[in-house]
């Protein structure tokens, strides 16, 4: 890698600056990102959480130089990312939500041409993608086309990794792939961390965001929250209930209509409800609403609320 | 330096590992100077004639005897009724007949006239026209012949030299049109739809979020496909020598430097092509559109350019694969050497130039 001239980023090295970045497509007419600000400090596990076509990938390309925004700036590295380009596509790893390794080569072929291509060599960090490499290492000569879901995020993840960059973008890393090898890939995803790497990771999976230090809930390009996961539920408004019933999907409809229901959505086999007034005994009045039209086997209890209740709420 | 030859290897690997590319690659020049040279010819070969011959004196035998020693024709003597030639016409058994009435020789002899009759099929008109042109020569021929022993005054006899092709061997022409075809198809097609598999499989992303500069990336994909269109070349010119026998006249350093050239204006295209499309398919067919017919229709190697309305005429000389032609008719057929190609060889390096610059422009170092 070039030696860059690191010591006027000293302040911002690892870190992600993003100020009123803003993102249309098709000459204005299809908006992606509108006015998104936010800071990942240096070393940090920041998860961007949202639906799909919410702008986390063209929020994660304009972080990598990929697209232009149309306004606002972001600095990752301490560079920008438009006068800076050259210098962000050195110091920054990128693993894009498709999988985009060269299918007709092996593991090993891939690994190296990665290595090579950023300047330097399998051996030179092999310590910091040993764990995941490890795991693959039997598979080694098998064309990458040919590799499971998991083995081919493992892969992607080594090669984004082989430069040791000081920023990593992993754009939906998890999406298709089984849930042992999602958890597995979540407690790797901690390890890097622990080696001073910044990491930014989208994913539109909920139960995900609680294992990132800090995250932004993103919905249609705006950024609705940013908080670490516990103050954002914490920050829940209300009581949440989960109401239970042998046929949750008959009894929505009464709930719902039921005066002083806040909010009522099904979660699961539950349905999550809130009230507009705390301090009454809701739950009582609303089980006996709810038996005077024939529902007996009502319960309700009290429950703590998930990102994804959040979400939901502030959507 | 490290990084752009592992990156050529790995152009390597795509292409020994597809089987589809492969056949394209090696494959195809293969099955186009096999079928240009041998299926593909607009001579005639072992036309079917049917002799019938009333005469049987030594005039009329001594001319079948002529045309049967051509490879033109493959004689079968038959005496036929009017009603069954008409018959194997129809059937298109024969494609023409030749009647000697009787005492064909004694009317040439005696009364200095006989009368042969040819009929020819003329139902593809082309074919019968050629047909009959062949036979009145082979007749005219014999004329001449008899007609020396009886010291006639002043024969003018056209004296008619194929230069350059006596044996008018037609698959001379079809060698440099063969060459700028495969070419044109390897390097444009190749080049344009390998950079395009990048972007539609997203690697092109990581390719683009790297240390490795942009042009780079261009010219690993150019260099490989230089390569492999050089060695493409020597089977190319090793099967017109060896099965063709077409030979090469001209300086082979000269060709070979030619044909480099050429290369380059069309991984040039290449590359345009391929900033402009972002799909295989998109890439394949304008490349073949773009410059493969092109290449077939300007180039003067199938249709003869001197034929075509002026508009066309004019437009064919924005076409590379024509300069390209002119110049490997001349150093390889003519056997010419730089003085007499600089001028087509100027033009194709300022096409090359103009391609390569507009390519090397519009890459984009981001994705849109």
């Amino acid at each position: 890698m070039q030696p860059f001239n690191r010591l006027n980023h000293r302040t911002l090295m690892g870190s992600v600056i993003i100020e009123h970045i803003k993102k249309t497509y098709d000459k204005g007419n299809v908006l992606a990102l509108k006015d998104v600000s936010f800071t990942v400090n240096e070393g940090e596990l920041f998860g961007l959480i949202g639906a799909d076509g919410a702008g986390k990938t063209s929020l994660f390309r304009i972080l990598t130089t990929l697209l232009l925004a149309d306004e606002g700036k972001a600095t990752v590295n301490g560079y920008d990312v438009i006068k800076d380009y050259k210098q962000i596509r050195g110091c920054v790893g990128y693993m894009p939500g498709k999988f985009s390794l060269y299918q007709d080569l092996t593991i090993e072929e891939n690994l190296n041409f990665f290595a090579t291509l950023f300047a330097t060599s399998v051996e030179e960090n092999y310590d910091l993608i040993k764990d995941i490499y490890e795991q693959i290492k039997p598979f080694k000569d098998r064309r990458a086309g040919k590799l499971s879901g998991g083995m081919k995020q493992k892969l992607a993840l080594c090669c984004a990794l082989i430069h040791k960059p000081a920023v990593l973008f992993l754009d939906e890393p998890t999406t298709g792939v089984d849930a042992v090898s999602r958890k597995e890939f979540w407690e790797m995803l901690k390890r890097l961390k622990e080696q001073g790497i910044t990491i930014l990771v989208s994913t539109p999976y909920m139960d995900e965001a609680t294992l990132c230090e800090r995250i932004a809930l993103i919905q249609n390009g705006n950024i609705l929250s940013i908080d670490t996961p516990e103050n954002i539920t914490k920050a829940y408004p209300r009581k949440l209930y989960a109401l239970t019933a042998s046929v949750v999907h008959k009894i929505l409809s009464d709930v719902k209509a039921y005066p002083e229901i806040a909010s009522c959505y099904s979660f699961g086999e539950f349905l999550h409800i809130s009230f507009k007034n705390d301090g009454k005994d809701n739950t009582k009045e609303l089980l006996q609403h709810l038996s005077q039209k024939g529902f007996k086997d009502v319960t309700i209890k009290e429950i703590e609320p998930t990102v994804e209740d959040c979400f939901i709420e502030l959507m | 330096m490290k990084q752009f030859l592992v990156f050529v290897k790995k152009e390597f690997y795509h292409v020994f590992r597809d089987r589809r590319t492969l056949l394209i690659l090696f494959g195809l020049p293969i099955m186009q100077i096999l079928l240009f040279g041998f299926a593909l010819t607009n001579e005639m070969k072992n036309a079917k004639v049917v002799v019938v011959d009333y005469a049987h004196d030594i005039a009329s035998q001594q001319i079948i005897t002529k045309i049967e020693a051509s490879s033109y024709f493959s004689i079968e003597k038959a005496v036929m009724s009017y009603e069954d030639m008409h018959k194997a016409f129809k059937q298109g058994k024969i494609k023409c007949a030749i009647i000697f009435p009787p005492n064909f020789n004694e009317d040439l002899t005696h009364a200095q006239k006989a009368s042969v009759q040819v009929i020819a099929d003329a139902s593809d008109p082309n074919t019968a026209k050629t047909i009959a042109n062949y036979l009145t020569a082979y007749i005219g021929d014999y004329q001449q012949s008899i007609n020396a022993t009886m010291q006639l005054p002043m024969v003018i006899q056209p004296e008619v030299r194929m230069l350059y092709n006596p044996d008018l061997n037609g698959s001379m022409n079809f060698i440099p049109g063969v060459i700028a075809l495969v070419l044109m198809i390897i390097c444009v097609t190749l080049t344009s739809v390998s950079i395009v598999k990048e972007k539609e499989m997203g690697t092109m992303e990581i390719l683009l979020v790297s240390p490795f500069k942009p042009i780079y990336v261009i010219l690993s994909k150019a260099v490989p496909y230089l390569a492999l269109s050089l060695i493409n070349l020597v089977v190319i010119l090793l099967l017109s020598v060896f099965v063709m026998n077409v030979p090469i006249r001209g300086n082979v350093f000269l060709l070979f430097a030619e044909c480099t050239l050429f290369v380059i204006s069309a991984l040039s295209f290449g590359l345009l092509v391929s900033s402009f499309t972002n799909s295989q398919q998109a890439a394949m067919l304008i490349s073949m559109m773009g410059m493969m017919l092109p290449t077939i229709l300007f180039t003067g190697f199938i249709f003869p350019l001197e034929n075509m309305p002026l508009p066309l005429q004019v437009i064919s000389n924005i076409i590379p694969s024509k300069w390209f032609y002119i110049i490997v008719k001349a150093v390889m057929l003519k056997g010419l050497g730089f003085g007499t190609v600089w001028k087509e060889t100027c033009i194709l390096l300022g096409m090359t130039a103009v391609l390569l610059t507009i390519s090397l422009k519009k890459f984009k170092i981001r994705l849109q």
